[in-house]
């Protein structure tokens, strides 16, 4: 499998440092829950950029979506979330990885945690959740600065109204919503403890956030009893990948 | 360019380019010091000439990747087996 062209279609402004980009992509077979492309720009010298970003569509809608967060000196997400356009064309290879993967094949429980857009590959499989009409119970976690940092804030307002068997805890570690019944803080053990599926639940996790977040939870997690064979984990530093 | 580091899972990618399943949801065996790992939960870094992917247990060099555009070098010798589930 190799880099084939992509025409941007859509794009959707999600806060405002992280785009949607729904990408038409030639021959793509459509992807699992949880799967990332690889994202080629080249430059009119020749220069070339590859990063990878998480899908955030639905595995059943077979479209390609991702959302892209910019980092601060970062090489490709400052175009993607403030230049590319409706009509640019990028290259992109995918779908890639069979690990983070939610395959919808079973009603086992399900706990997701994420940090920050460590969300979008969990967006995924959520969104695919919900389309299948899935009775695996689903329980999200996400730990971001503030509603307004927050990505896919209302969508999960309402999927948790759709969903019978979504439940969406937030973490806010530095604003609330008005009347929140908390105050903002970072998410610690004891939170995570009583915001998560129980071992005895037999829940498959996935981790998806900054290294140290990801370290954080894991270490928590095992700690707690989860089986470290039940912890699925990945970590992002604005993935980048040479060509 | 800062140094990213980032997981195997970035690997993914390119090694769809030469094999016809996902290597990095397989689990591998260090060939240093024996710690078995998902590909995908290793360590990549990116920012040498190829991709370099070490073992989270002890840090040794499990599997290299250069890709010039016309030739492509892969180095496995870090890796005593690699076990895969047919999907």
């Amino acid at each position: 499998m190799s880099f084939a062209p992509a025409t941007i279609t859509a794009v959707r402004q999600e806060t405002p440092g992280a785009r949607t980009l729904t990408l038409d992509a030639e021959n793509w077979p459509g992807h699992k829950a949880g799967q990332h492309v690889d994202v080629r720009l080249t430059a009119e010298n020749g220069y070339t950029a590859v990063r990878s970003y998480s899908i955030a569509s639905s595995a059943a809608s077979g479209v390609l979506k991702i959302t892209v967060d910019r980092l601060v000196d970062g090489e490709v997400s400052p175009y993607l979330v403030d230049v590319a356009e409706i009509g640019d064309r990028v290259e992109v290879r995918g779908p890639a990885g069979g690990w983070f993967v939610w395959r919808g094949t079973s009603d086992e429980p399900v706990q997701l945690i994420g940090g920050g857009s460590g969300v979008v590959p969990l967006m995924s499989m959520i969104r695919s959740h919900g389309d299948a009409a899935s009775t695996a119970p689903f329980r999200l976690l996400y730990s971001v600065r503030s509603p307004t940092s927050a990505l896919f804030y209302d969508e999960l307002a309402q999927r948790t109204t759709s969903d019978r068997s979504l439940t969406i805890d937030f973490a806010f570690s530095r604003a609330t919503p008005q009347g929140w019944p908390s105050t903002p803080a970072r998410l610690d053990r004891a939170a995570v403890e009583a915001s998560v599926l129980t071992p005895d639940t037999g829940a498959t996790i996935f981790v998806c956030g900054s290294t140290p977040f990801v370290e954080a939870i894991a270490n928590w997690l095992v700690e707690a009893g989860h089986p470290p064979d039940k912890i699925r984990t990945e970590r992002f530093g604005g993935i980048g990948v040479s060509p | 360019m800062t140094a990213n580091v980032l997981d195997g899972t970035a690997a993914a990618g390119p090694l769809l380019e030469l094999f016809s399943v996902d290597l990095t949801a397989a689990s591998g065996r260090c060939e240093h010091c024996g710690h078995v790992c998902v590909i995908a939960e290793t360590v990549l870094y990116d920012q040498a000439p190829g991709l370099v992917v070490r073992c989270r247990g002890c840090d040794g060099v499990l599997l290299r990747l250069v890709d010039s555009g016309d030739r492509v070098w892969l180095d496995l010798r870090g890796l005593s087996y690699l076990e895969i589930t047919r999907d």
